[in-house]
């Protein structure tokens, strides 16, 4: 059951491609640029980003879009180098809810 | 950062992406300048610089050859800056036709095309393009005939891919200009052919 | 750095072996049996990196074909069509 990771799909059965694209918005790119700073600064790699969004539950995995990967993967990431702590996540994502800035 | 006005309630990740790059601004790790600047540099990379390398090969026998050799240099030499990038260029020809495919992720030639197309990132792509590529070919509306011999390129590990496509007919003469805009995005990553025009 | 093994048209089998982990070489060419098209370079292990080690000393890296009719039972398509995978030296075995 877990042999085949659920990301490594060749080969597997599946439907009609949807040729969907959507323009970026503001919030994934910056998503996007934050990987690839810290890559370049050599805090993360992208090795790790990958690892931990294959570490998804199957489900997660299918309903996340893109970005929303990204960034969760992003924040276990630096989870586990130790740049940000679980209780300074929890913290700031309270003061800025509290902000209710965009 | 833009404010697009009408107030609605940050999604779970939204909210994340707030608070890694408050956080990380706050340590010293980032500012709002650099990832202003990136995402503004990652804006100006689009599939017209791939279609330029296309134009100039086209044009060119010996940078095609060169480009076919080693992709990075080859860019290098047009003075396309692309930090990192591995690129492999493969060619079409009459008896071989190109598709490009990440079947674990997405990887892409990003510092070159810009972002990739959500299709590229998706399951359905990324199953059964290794597996049935007539299908998803015809999919796309490109009929690649039997005779010819179709090589998938599963962007496994740290090569990044693109076709060189064909050169239409009928294009003698034009300038690298006119050529590179036959070539869109969907000719580099081999699900579109160049229409030229003949076609 | 590790010394390159193969020889581009060398015959090279993927180990079929199924670890957890971070992997790069993907399920559907396990324990298969392919050609080597080209030495790609040397680089460091993704399933360390993955793991935040250095992945050091950089690993071989090739581009392997395999024929689209040896990967899938029920391939229809041109017994030509190959399919090409970027496989570290240490997942492949001499034929």
């Amino acid at each position: 059951m877990i042999e085949r990771s659920h990301h490594d799909m060749g080969g597997l059965r599946a439907g009609k491609v949807k040729r969907t694209e959507h323009d970026y918005a503001d919030w994934e790119r910056r998503v996007d640029a934050m990987v690839q700073l810290l890559r370049f600064d050599g805090k993360m790699t992208v090795d790790e980003l990958r690892k931990n969004i294959e570490a998804l539950p199957p489900h997660a995995y299918d309903a996340m879009s893109y970005y929303e990967k990204w960034v969760t993967s992003l924040a276990q990431t630096l989870l586990q180098r130790g740049v940000v702590t679980t209780d300074e996540l929890a913290k700031k994502m309270v003061e800025v809810e509290k902000r209710g800035r965009r | 950062m833009k404010d697009k006005g009408k107030y609605q309630p940050l999604s779970y990740f939204q909210l994340m992406e707030v608070t890694l790059r408050e956080l990380l601004t706050e340590k010293g790790l980032l500012s709002e300048e650099r990832i202003t600047q990136e995402v503004e540099t990652m804006r100006n990379r689009g599939y017209e610089r791939g279609a330029r390398v296309v134009a100039r090969a086209w044009l060119d026998p010996a940078f095609k050859t060169r480009l076919l050799q080693n992709g990075t240099q080859a860019c290098e030499e047009l003075g396309l800056e692309i930090p990192g990038l591995k690129l492999l260029v493969v060619e079409n020809t009459r008896e071989v036709h190109n598709t490009i495919v990440c079947t674990l992720c997405s990887c892409y030639p990003r510092v070159l095309l810009g972002l990739p197309p959500d299709w590229y990132k998706s399951r359905n792509y990324r199953s059964r393009m290794v597996r049935e590529p007539r299908a998803v070919l015809k999919e796309f509306g490109l009929r690649v005939p039997e005779k010819v011999q179709i090589r998938i390129h599963d962007s496994s590990a740290d090569m990044r891919y693109m076709v060189l496509p064909m050169r239409p007919a009928g294009t003698a003469a034009w300038s690298e200009e006119r050529l590179a805009g036959l070539v869109n995005r969907d000719c580099l990553l081999g699900v579109a052919v160049p229409k030229g025009p003949n076609d | 750095m590790v010394d390159a093994r193969f020889k581009p048209g060398a015959k090279v089998k993927v180990r079929k072996a199924f670890p957890l982990g971070h992997v790069r070489t993907p399920f559907y060419v396990r324990g298969l049996t392919g050609t080597i098209e080209r030495l790609c370079g040397t680089f460091p292990n993704p399933e360390e990196l993955a793991q935040m080690r250095d992945g050091l000393p950089e690993q071989p890296l090739y581009r392997v074909r395999f024929r689209q009719k040896d990967v899938w039972p029920d391939y229809r398509g041109s017994a030509k069509d190959v399919v090409e995978v970027e496989i570290f030296q240490h997942w492949l075995e001499p034929a």
